[in-house]
């Protein structure tokens, strides 16, 4: 492990931890209103001061953890399994089906992911189960081609031949002997993924197309930020630093990863 | 040569038909969907009319055929015209064109060329403090949530300095202005959306010829160049640099969806009359025909960015083009 992959980890543990024990972290409930004590400046009471309905910010962004973590996780994981099965199938049989799988990518990467995104969203209605649904649909291109261009080296390897000369059934072959080897980089782009699923949702919340008040999620307390922008520093500063640390510690553990198993990353195509 | 322009174009073909596909049933076969808006009309709209608008938009023909029909008029670039100001679909899409074009060809060339020189420096300089700086930025750059860089340079700069406009293209007396005026007036407006723009794909780039660099400066051919009694600076911009730069080509192709599409969130933040916002204000107001040309148009230009980028590297890689 390196000093870069250690540090992404040590930050994202933290995050994961405030998402899971959030209710016992916030030092006050996240929908408790208070309007004597509106748009406070942090203080004691308020680390981060309060936001235009007395709420405290600081137990809002805790709670915000969940839902950022969640929809980077499943999204992610939802084109995980979409961009390996297809990534598979398409490097390992080759032919008709590599092509009209790789054009199928094709057209994925040349409609712009976020109008893609923007329209679903409107259409279907936004809510936390939409927008994970929707990411991970919109997202799985990437895996694909990294999985295809593993699968297009690994198949040719002795022992991937030698199972096949042994006679094992295709499905043994792709999932028992080449998907585990292919994993390495898999891995990689699940970090970099969430990373961007979190950029997505937040993106997403502070357009209103997000996560719904009052469920708060950073990206819609930094909508009520830009509001009080003028005299509400903190509604602006602290959210935004919450999703820039998420994104930057994912990052950064994506990148020490690639670095730790780099011997396997250096195909690409 | 010819014969490989000849062939991307072809393969461009079935893409372009992937995408009228993909736009046309999200649109028609989504809950909430063009054909919902119109079902769920007033209440007290008479089972009559709602069968003449069904009538009048070809919703009472089957789905493959009302495709059909989009397709062909899709082809000609007739897109229909606005639910909401009843006026032609391209016309709204062409009047947003130059904003969005403005952007991002600039914050494209800002990118490009901030990108390689980083980018180089960071090579060249390698485990120094100047490449760790740089590399620190870099990392800054692609994670932090432009949305927000947008919120808090418009915050320092615009609110609370007053030294550039907070948002919109041109200022409200802006046809009142000489030519002068008017180019400073529309500097000062592309500061802070080209500075927000660029700075994930400077990140990106310049990371990109720095790992491209690092790896040409091992090469036998850089050996051999410095054996020639070449210099140092010869053998960096002429051999290394040249040969790094191939894939970055490909890589600005890449990034046209992304500042396309990427723009909305904050074309609407800064009131920025780009197709993006068009994109996101048609959206919200469901008016169908316009979501479904801009998704279109911008799917086109992203499709001419790449062909533009395969051909230009294949002109200047002969490899590409006897593969």
């Amino acid at each position: 492990m390196n000093k870069m992959m250690k540090a992404g980890l040590a930050v994202v543990i933290l995050i994961v931890i405030a998402a899971v024990f959030a209710p016992v972290i916030a030092p006050q409930d996240y929908r408790k209103q208070d309007v004597s004590n509106r748009l406070m400046p942090p203080s004691k009471a308020h680390v981060m001061g309060t936001d235009e309905l007395g709420r405290d910010v600081f137990s809002r962004l805790v709670r915000g953890t969940r839902v950022s973590i969640t929809v980077g996780v499943l999204a992610v994981l939802i084109s995980a399994v979409i961009g390996v099965l297809l990534g598979i199938i398409a490097g390992y049989f080759g032919g008709v089906i590599d092509n009209i799988i790789m054009r199928g990518v094709d057209i994925f990467l040349t409609v712009p992911t976020l109008f893609l995104i923007l329209m679903l969203i409107v259409f279907l209605g936004p809510s936390v189960f939409n927008i994970v649904i929707i990411i991970g649909l919109t997202s799985w291109t990437d895996i694909a081609r990294i999985v295809r261009a593993e699968v297009l080296y690994i198949k040719k390897l002795p022992y991937a031949e030698a199972a096949a000369v042994l006679g094992f059934k295709k499905r043994r072959i792709m999932f028992g002997h080449i998907l585990p080897n292919a994993f390495a980089p898999v891995l990689v782009y699940i970090t970099f993924g969430v990373s961007g699923a979190i950029l997505a949702e937040s993106g997403l919340s502070f357009l209103g197309l997000g996560v719904q008040p009052p469920e708060p999620s950073w990206g819609n307390i930094l909508t009520s930020g830009k509001d009080y922008i003028d005299t509400a520093w903190w509604l602006v500063l602290y959210p935004g630093l919450s999703i820039f640390a998420a994104v930057f510690s994912f990052n950064l553990l994506g990148e020490g990863l690639r670095d730790y198993l780099n011997p396997k990353l250096d195909r690409e195509g | 040569m010819k014969r490989y322009i000849l062939k991307r174009l072809l393969l461009a073909v079935p893409v372009l038909f992937g995408i009228t596909l993909i736009t046309f049933f999200i649109i028609h076969l989504t809950p909430g969907g063009f054909t919902a808006v119109n079902m769920q009309m007033d209440i007290r709209t008479s089972p009559d009319s709602i069968e003449r608008m069904r009538h009048l938009y070809g919703l009472d023909k089957p789905v493959i055929s009302q495709y059909i029909d989009w397709f062909g008029r899709t082809i000609t670039f007739n897109f229909g015209e606005s639910f909401i100001d009843h006026r032609p679909v391209l016309h709204k899409v062409a009047e947003r064109l130059p904003a969005t074009l403005l952007l991002n060809i600039l914050s494209l060339a800002l990118v490009f060329f901030f990108g390689v020189i980083l980018g180089v420096i960071s090579a060249v300089k390698r485990n120094t403090a100047v490449d760790k700086i740089i590399t620190v930025f870099t990392f800054i750059g692609y994670s932090i949530p432009t949305f927000w860089l947008a919120l808090i340079l418009m915050l320092f700069v615009s609110v609370k300095a007053g030294l550039l406009p907070v948002s919109g293209m041109v200022s409200i007396d802006f046809d009142y202005m000489t030519l002068p005026q008017k180019i400073g007036d529309l500097l000062s407006h592309l500061v802070l959306p080209l500075i927000v723009t660029s700075i994930g794909g400077l990140a990106y780039i310049s990371r990109f010829v720095k790992s491209g660099m690092v790896e040409a400066l091992s090469q036998q051919y850089v050996r051999a160049a410095y054996a020639k009694g070449l210099s140092r600076k010869t053998v960096l911009y002429r051999s290394a640099l040249k040969n790094s730069l191939l894939p970055v080509i490909t890589l600005l192709g890449m990034s046209v969806p992304g500042l396309i599409g990427g723009s909305f969130i904050f074309e609407t933040i800064f009131a920025w009359p780009g197709m993006g916002r068009l994109a996101y204000e048609s959206a919200l107001s469901f008016d169908y025909p316009v979501i479904m040309g801009v998704v279109t148009m911008g799917a086109v230009l992203t499709l001419l960015g790449n062909l533009a980028a395969d051909i230009a590297y294949a002109a200047v890689d002969p490899r590409i083009r006897y593969k």
